[in-house]
């Protein structure tokens, strides 16, 4: 996918500050406010004060789905797109086999083919099942981490082809030149400036991964949105809840999109 | 532990029940209906929103930007709920307003109407940034000769923005695909949910789930191959894309 595209699914930039007083804006502002006024006047809110701890608890689960899957994803990326630009040709399309199938089935089938399929799978093996792992192989997150991280490096293992693939060829004759080591050039050279060329996407990339994480509540792991379905069983209510989760998550993107540019502002870029 | 031969029953997926492979290729079916109908909707309301936020007055403009926004921080399942229950909801209290009591909403309708808003902002934005690739130039010069608005966008603009669209859109449409599988929890029966369905009645998870992939990853790549015809026809006469 291009940025472009990317950038069409994901908030990457926020409205801009500029020009807040204008006439039309100030009337749609009173409006917008009345609006948020009478939602929080007509509509019953009382449920808050008694979820709160299990919002925020919510809150913390979906943010550390969020980074440790990012992060992970991205570990995973980096060899996945160096192998189909140098590998040989066996790993090549291993990899290129890997991103096509991840990223041509939906996110929720993969998630319940690990969790169900391998779920049911496992308990088959006595090694399994005598291993350390069992205990964690029992409860619903790895297999929330692992479908999301799985689906992470896909889409950025894609990116990072073409971050490898666009590294100037100069600037690795001139590091052949001064002598590096394959080793020490790609540790020098190849892969810093990859994924300089990949930073812009990785906004877009993680906002749509944070719009990917309230999947897992569909195999049981308790997020945000888990909390917020468990509230709308408990109290019959019907819209509150979900007004709630959409307004956490455009808080959670805000901030992400902010710091992401604090992020990209403090990296020294030459020229452009 | 049992052998690999018998982990694997074929006869599960047999067209004709007992087998269940005719209610997989039915729920690809409806899949396949949500995404055309959800994806079409979303490239007219995207048409009109990136006419609205280019040329559009600035209450419109604002608007738009307020959609967009919304739909692209919020995760699609959340929005999907939303819509799923105020969209039928509201139906239902309008046409109860109206005196015809209330309406059943067929679930194809709503989905198609659900993923349609979705994908409206999406397209909204992939099409803005096409059209503003258009060299204005061009659209100064058919001003020039006199041609009318509608002439314009007919002649000049579709035309001209096609090529760099059709990449963005064509994503899209593969998203629509993937994105009816969320309709699975809303309680649609499409693909992914009666693939859980027969998972969970004959306990062959692995192989049900293996195949509704199988399904999903050949939907995506025939739409690859058109989408590769459809590109090289409207990129006559450009440079290669590097």
């Amino acid at each position: 996918m291009s940025d472009q595209t990317v950038s069409a699914l994901a908030l990457t930039e926020l409205p801009s500050k500029r020009s807040f007083f204008k006439p039309h804006r100030i009337v749609l502002i009173v409006l917008a406010a009345l609006i948020v006024f009478s939602v929080v006047w007509f509509m019953r809110w009382d449920w808050v004060p008694k979820y709160s701890g299990r919002l925020a608890y919510g809150i913390g689960v979906t943010l550390l789905m969020l980074a440790s899957t990012s992060i992970l994803g991205f570990l995973l990326a980096v060899p996945i797109g160096l192998v189909q630009v140098t590998g040989p040709w066996p790993l090549k399309m291993l990899a290129r086999g890997f991103c096509t199938i991840i990223r041509g089935t939906p996110l929720l089938l993969q998630l319940w083919l690990l969790y169900y399929g391998l779920g049911s799978l496992f308990p088959q093996f006595p090694e399994i099942r005598n291993s350390f792992l069992w205990p964690y192989l029992r409860e619903a997150w790895p297999y929330g981490v692992a479908a999301l991280t799985i689906s992470f490096a896909a889409y950025e293992g894609e990116v990072m082809r073409g971050a490898f693939a666009g590294v100037p060829k100069g600037e690795l004759e001139a590091a052949r030149a001064y002598g590096m080591s394959p080793f020490t050039a790609f540790r020098r050279i190849w892969l810093p400036r990859a994924v300089h060329r990949a930073l812009p996407t990785l906004t877009g990339e993680t906002v749509l991964q944070l719009k990917a994480t309230p999947l897992v509540a569909t195999i049981t792991v308790i997020d945000v949105y888990s909390v917020i379905s468990k509230v709308r069983q408990e109290t019959f209510i019907t819209y509150e809840p979900l007004l709630l989760l959409a307004l956490i998550y455009l808080c959670l993107t805000a901030i992400l999109v902010v710091g992401f540019r604090w992020f990209e502002n403090h990296i020294p870029t030459r020229g452009a | 532990m049992a052998d690999a031969g018998s982990l694997i029953n074929w006869s599960l997926l047999a067209l004709s029940p007992p087998g269940w492979g005719g209610v997989l290729l039915a729920g690809l079916w409806q899949s396949v209906q949500i995404a055309v109908g959800g994806y079409a909707l979303g490239l007219a309301l995207g048409t009109g929103g990136a006419m609205g936020k280019l040329y559009g007055g600035p209450v419109a403009r604002d608007l738009l930007e307020v959609y967009t926004t919304l739909v692209r921080a919020v995760p699609e399942l959340v929005l999907i709920l939303i819509l799923y229950y105020a969209g039928t909801d509201l139906l239902n209290q309008l046409s109860a307003a109206l005196g015809y009591g209330t309406v059943d909403v067929s679930g194809l309708a709503a989905g198609i109407f659900v993923i349609g808003v979705v994908q409206g902002a999406y397209s909204t934005e992939v099409l803005r940034g096409a059209i503003k690739a258009v060299p204005a130039g061009q659209i100064e010069a058919a001003r020039a000769y006199g041609m009318s608005p509608g002439q314009i966008m007919r002649r000049i603009t579709i035309p001209a923005m096609l090529p760099h669209a059709i990449p963005g859109l064509s994503n899209l449409w593969l998203i629509a695909t993937k994105d009816t599988a969320l309709l699975a929890v809303v309680g649609f029966s499409e693909l992914t949910l009666v693939t859980r369905q027969a998972a969970g009645s004959t306990k062959a998870y692995l192989l049900f789930f293996c195949a509704a992939g199988v399904l999903y990853l050949l939907l995506t790549l025939v739409s690859n191959v058109l989408i590769g015809l459809i590109e090289r026809r409207y990129r006559r006469g450009m440079a290669e894309p590097a």
